[in-house]
């Protein structure tokens, strides 16, 4: 299967969602990543029983670091998608490019620009 | 352990408005237990605080240290070669930490960056209870180990009060009454009638209305 997602996407590979962590999260943002999402298993397939719940978790507090910071929260997201769901994937990436390029840049990078 | 919450981000940036160099001091005593202040959320904090400064335009001078403990002096001068080098120390100890690095470095502007809350326990992963006031007299062994001046709201030491009501305090449905704790407890334990006993008023002077506590031993004193 060949799926087209978009290139701006850059694919960082954890063995579990589980398994990213907050500073992690956050470690992009400040680099000036524009957005951020977790991709994990389905919801009750977790391999290790509750990594992509936990992921879910962290994902939500940096949402609200991100609201703190006066930044979008909608700028990272969890995502459930099963590793079977090729085309799911792709299209997970189209959408949250396209709701990260509404928002336009990160202001972190725009500020180092200027 | 001593128990805290995390200060809200706006605080702890308005606190610091201005001052360039940022140091966040974390410690790897109570307040790593309970994950607020220890190496981890020294990270995180001062991650947050670069991204806030660089989103700003502003220098993003923000580092991190984790010391042993905040509330001995011997940690506290491993900042010695560093302290000045700082425009401000945000430690995130309990109150005790940023008190000890004010006094050691006079010059330092120090800023608290956790609220410290209580003294207690973990209940279960990332939930936290209030157990102990430190009322430096312990009487717990007489209320089936349940503590009535730290877990009743009015700190009876004669309850329950009329406000209990199916298990709960009158505070609020979702704190539990102590005092039908200690009744339950001390009934399973055929201890009942120990509750007859009238505790006269609770001298209060071991406590903090006695003033700041200090302790010398002169056991240990060097
Ligand atoms: S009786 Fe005093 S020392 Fe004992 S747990 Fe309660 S508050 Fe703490
Ligand atoms: S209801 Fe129970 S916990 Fe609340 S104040 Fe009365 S005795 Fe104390």
């Amino acid at each position: 299967m060949r799926l087209q997602y978009p290139a701006s996407v850059r694919v960082i590979q954890l063995p579990c969602s589980g398994r990213v962590d907050i500073l992690h999260l956050l470690k992009a943002f400040e680099e000036g990543a524009d957005g951020v999402y977790v991709a994990g298993c389905m919801e009750g397939d977790c391999h290790f029983l509750t990594g992509n719940f936990k992921a879910r978790r962290k994902v939500n507090y940096v949402k609200k670091v991100l609201e703190q910071l006066g930044m979008e929260p909608e700028r990272i997201e969890m995502y459930n998608m099963s590793s079977a769901e090729g085309p799911r994937f792709a299209q997970v990436a189209r959408e949250f490019t396209q709701r990260i390029q509404e928002l336009g840049p990160s202001p972190v990078k725009a500020a180092q620009a200027a | 352990m001593i128990v805290g919450d995390s200060k809200p981000l706006e605080e702890i940036l308005e606190m610091i408005k201005g001052r360039d160099k940022v140091l966040v001091l974390g410690c790897r005593g109570c307040v790593t237990v309970c994950n607020v202040g220890g190496e981890k959320e020294v990270g995180i904090l001062a991650t947050a605080l670069r991204i806030a400064r660089k989103k700003a335009g502003q220098p993003p001078t923000v580092d991190g240290m984790t010391l042993e403990r905040q509330c001995d002096p011997e940690y506290i001068e491993e900042l010695a070669e560093v302290a000045g080098d700082y425009d401000a120390i945000i430690s995130i100890a309990c109150g005790v930490g940023p008190q000890f690095v004010a006094e050691r470095y006079p010059e330092a502007a120090v800023f608290p960056g956790i609220n410290t809350t209580f003294i207690g326990g973990a209940l279960e992963h990332g939930v936290w209870a209030e157990r102990c006031q430190s009322c430096g007299n312990c009487l717990v062994h007489n209320f089936g180990g349940l503590c009535p001046i730290a877990r009743c709201s009015k700190s009876l030491m004669n309850g329950p009060c009329g406000g209990s009501a199916k298990g709960n305090c009158e505070i609020s449905p979702e704190v539990p009454c102590v005092w039908h704790q200690i009744v339950e407890k001390m009934e399973k334990m055929g201890r009942l009638q120990e509750l007859e006993k009238v505790w006269p008023n609770k001298n209060w002077l071991t406590s903090r209305d006695g003033g700041p506590r200090k302790r010398v031993r002169e056991d240990l004193k060097q």
